[in-house]
């Protein structure tokens, strides 16, 4: 890894931390999303029940209000052409359509599991953060679904 | 307010929260805010495999979005270790509805019924736990995102994939829902 760095950046020591730095970084702003999706209550099986059962505005409020608060950054951070801290410029890689089956498809398979579990992938792991230690079960689960999907990749439609 | 953050957010307070992850990461290194490509990432690096999905160099691409899930785990400890009680005031419908499910303990996250260890080899806990988990893997790494890379990330940069893919994830949820639970509990 050192070697790589190196290479591309001219000092080796330097870059090594601030790379050290950002990971840092991320694992502090993972935490922040863990307490985010308990206080917010969306890893809540409770809650994914009341949403798919229309009974509660909360969880749409929750979702519409983050998606308006993300999006209005993004248009910022493009239209200001914001670059990155290090000073890269800022990009999005778009996801390609494809046939737009596998969104569809995959889409819906997931959305499945969100209603079975009552949680999607960021969920499961505050949950077992939380003491929901069988959660580790569905992590493990997970993980052999997202396996058996890269072996039949070459198989599905896209 | 005895200890701000303590209690439950209200919706104003969580749904903009959240999304100002997706800014905060892109300013902090050019990610893009998703969970579900840590699953991959987890498989790329346990499994040694010659399957094209998994191979690449996880650390270089992976590793960032694998401390934030550790950090996601971190901090579900934290908030359950602050704070008072994790019940959740669902609305008295879902609770009447529920009930008639067959569910009796309201307490905590998500039915202690279900989700305890001791429940995992009856049919509500297998499917709930064990296919549950596996659909949720399965689906996300063919849609290419979850909840937080397409439903709040891909419809924040207005892409139509994502669109299609919370499509689906609704669609989804409500057959689940509405006619896989009743056979279940």
């Amino acid at each position: 890894m050192s070697a790589e760095l190196a290479t591309r950046r001219p000092s080796p020591d330097r870059a090594q931390s601030q790379a050290g730095i950002a990971l840092l970084t991320y694992f502090l702003l993972g935490i922040g999303f863990g307490i985010t999706l308990t206080r917010s209550e969306v890893l809540s099986w409770f809650r994914i029940q009341e949403m798919f059962r229309f009974q509660s505005l909360r969880m749409y409020e929750i979702i519409a209000s983050a998606v308006v608060v993300a999006a209005a950054s993004v248009f910022f951070i493009k239209k200001l052409g914001l670059t990155t801290i290090s000073g890269e410029p800022i990009t999005i890689p778009p996801k390609s359509l494809g046939h737009g089956v596998r969104y569809a498809v995959g889409g819906t398979i997931f959305g499945l599991g969100w209603a079975l579990t009552g949680a999607c992938p960021g969920p499961l792991f505050a949950l077992v953060g939380n003491g929901v230690t069988v959660m580790i079960v569905a992590i493990v689960s997970a993980l052999i679904g997202t396996w058996l999907y890269g072996l039949l990749r070459p198989r599905l439609p896209l | 307010m005895v200890a701000f953050g303590a209690a439950p957010w209200p919706w104003y307070v969580a749904g903009p929260v959240i999304g100002l992850f997706v800014p905060v990461l892109l300013i902090v290194g050019n990610r893009v805010f998703g969970v579900s490509s840590s699953l991959r990432h987890m498989c790329s690096a346990v499994f040694p495999t010659k399957v094209d999905y998994f191979r690449y160099d996880w650390r270089r691409i992976g590793l960032w979005n694998l401390l934030f899930v550790a950090g996601i785990l971190v901090g579900g400890f934290l908030a359950s270790h602050w704070g008072g009680s994790q019940n959740v005031a669902i609305s008295e419908q879902t609770r009447l509805v529920l009930t008639r499910l067959g569910i009796h303990d309201f307490s905590g996250l998500a039915p202690g019924e279900v989700f305890a260890w001791s429940a995992l080899l009856t049919p509500r806990g297998f499917v709930s736990v064990i296919v549950g988990g596996f659909l949720v893997g399965f689906g996300t790494a063919y849609a290419g995102g979850c909840t937080s890379g397409h439903a709040i990330s891909g419809l924040a940069d207005l892409q139509l994939s994502s669109l299609i893919a919370v499509a689906g994830f609704f669609a989804g949820g409500l057959i689940a829902t509405h006619f896989i639970l009743p056979l279940l509990f």
